[in-house]
């Protein structure tokens, strides 16, 4: 019997292109584009097994080894460094990681700097980085709201295209890691489905 | 005795059996106190796994430590022994912050250490019994071996910045190999030395395939030297019949600070972390003030009790 290989795909466009992608490899399963409320789609045949799941969660269910392999954005990777390999940049959903203020900030290093993100340890590193003092306020959402209501003096958060940003009056600073989708996969399933997924990453890689 | 062998756990089982294995190979077992004094791991704070300790104060005022690691306490209590090597096994339990509820635990863990005049026999030996202590835990297992000497030299040989340095071995323990032309380019490295420390990534898999390949870190006299001690090792370890539970990969990175030369990690189907853990770690011992060598492994029993329930293993 052919071992199953799962799949964690993030739900929304970015996963719905990824399919895609899989799909062009040789790996599709009609029945992951019928209109339904199943939560797990599979080709035995090819031996595939899909299964959509919130983006940020990805890296969770391959770390913990539900998943083989998965889709995860570069920023999910970089903010819990889960225990995964990361074996392709798939170069799509391409943004950055930046930091951003109200129109005309200048940073007063004489006071800390209090910084509103979803990005925690991303926004710690960076600081540290630089050696500046930052207080962090953690927001799950609508992080822009924050420097506006003077909430926060600056934010660290995705930036794609900047339109949210300058509808608001706001801008970025400066960007600092690029950020994009990559396909990673569980250590230990690495070693025991090594070719299927050396075969998936090298007809991915075909298509960038 | 039937009866009694009945009622013990899949981990008992495998804490006995793997008991009895190394027994058989003349280690002796190496019982220790639960407490230790919080000034051993405060000094060696990076190798632990977690950083958290508990701790409290004893009756005579010393602030004390519930055990993190077993590893620390052997080599503080050993001695330089000229010519000979210390073999032992321990068993034991530690306390550890576990990732997922972010609070302390108690963990079961076994594993063997060798300090003394650790040669490559001895080495191959403890590869040998780490391959042969997965057989116990799982029929379907995989070993993965990388030799840190051959990841350093090349490294080192292309004087990056340690900034540098750095990136490319943690691109390297993520088998990211754009991540790793991405640094080459960004600090302008030459084509050949691209590809060579792509190939530390690119490079895996079982001896057969990637043993005729290691010549290509052969690029100065400290590698050349690393990568035929290396070969010796495997082919050593290929006599022993272990061949088909071997795989050479370099992405087995740990922290070079501590270790040095064979470092490796033990895999079963159907846990997603590694179960073995283990290498040379000279450099740990130079650190406490010791001249011997050492080499030694982990097994991490805890994590064995998320295997289903279908032993698979010797019984």
């Amino acid at each position: 019997m052919k071992k199953m290989l799962n799949v964690a795909l993030p739900k929304g466009r970015l996963g719905e292109k990824v399919y895609d992608m899989f799909e062009k490899a040789g790996f599709e399963c009609p029945s992951i584009k019928e209109v339904n409320r199943k939560l797990i789609f599979e080709n035995e045949e090819k031996g595939i097994r899909y299964f959509w799941v919130k983006p940020s969660d990805v890296a969770i269910y391959v770390e913990r080894g539900a998943a083989d392999i998965g889709v995860a954005g570069k920023d999910i990777l970089l903010e819990y460094k889960p225990d995964v390999y990361e074996l392709l940049d798939l170069k799509m959903g391409k943004c950055n990681m930046a930091v951003a203020a109200k129109k005309g900030f200048v940073d007063d290093r004489n006071k800390t700097l209090t910084v509103a993100t979803k990005f925690i340890n991303i926004a710690k590193k960076h600081y540290a980085s630089i050696g500046r003092d930052i207080d962090i306020i953690h927001l799950n959402g609508s992080i822009e709201l924050a420097p506006i209501l003077g909430l926060s003096d600056v934010i660290v958060d995705i930036v794609e295209t900047g339109s949210t940003l300058k509808e608001n009056n706001l801008e970025v600073v400066e960007k600092f890691v690029d950020i994009s989708a990559r396909l990673i996969a569980n250590k230990s399933s690495f070693k025991f489905k090594c070719e299927e997924i050396e075969e998936i990453r090298s007809k991915l890689s075909k298509q960038i | 005795m039937d009866n009694l062998l009945s009622v013990l756990s899949r981990e008992e089982k495998i804490a006995f059996t793997l008991r009895s294995l190394y027994c058989k190979y003349g280690y002796s077992q190496y019982k220790m106190s639960k407490f230790e004094e919080y000034d051993l791991y405060v000094k060696n704070k990076d190798f632990l796994v977690s950083e958290n300790i508990i701790t409290f104060t004893d009756t005579d005022g010393k602030l004390m430590a519930l055990k993190p690691d077993v590893t620390l306490s052997i080599i503080k209590n050993s001695k330089d022994l000229e010519g000979k090597v210390m073999k032992v096994y321990y068993n034991e339990n530690v306390y550890r912050v576990s990732k997922g509820t972010a609070s302390f635990k108690e963990i079961m863990q076994a594993g063997l250490e060798c300090l003394g005049e650790v040669d490559d026999d001895i080495i191959t030996e403890s590869l040998y019994l780490a391959a042969k202590s997965l057989d116990v835990i799982s029929s379907e297992n995989a070993l993965e071996i990388s030799n840190l000497d051959i990841v350093s030299g090349v490294i080192n040989a292309f004087n990056l910045q340690s900034s540098a340095q750095n990136d490319i071995l943690e691109f390297l323990g993520d088998k990211n190999v754009q991540g790793i032309t991405a640094v080459c380019s960004r600090e302008d490295l030459s084509d050949s030395q691209t590809e060579v420390l792509q190939k530390l990534a690119t490079v895996y898999g079982a001896p057969s395939k990637v043993l005729n390949n290691l010549k290509a870190f052969s690029i100065n006299k400290e590698t050349e030297l690393a990568v035929n001690r290396f070969i010796s090792i495997i082919n050593n370890l290929i006599k022993m019949g272990v061949e088909d539970k071997i795989f050479i990969d370099f992405s087995v990175v740990s922290d070079m600070k501590y270790y040095n030369g064979i470092a490796f990690k033990g895999f079963v189907e159907g846990i997603p972390v590694s179960v073995i853990s283990g290498g040379q770690y000279d450099k740990l011992m130079n650190k406490m003030g010791k001249k011997s060598k050492a080499v030694g492994f982990a097994v991490y029993l805890d994590e064995i009790s998320k295997l289903s329930n279908t032993y698979k293993g010797e019984e």
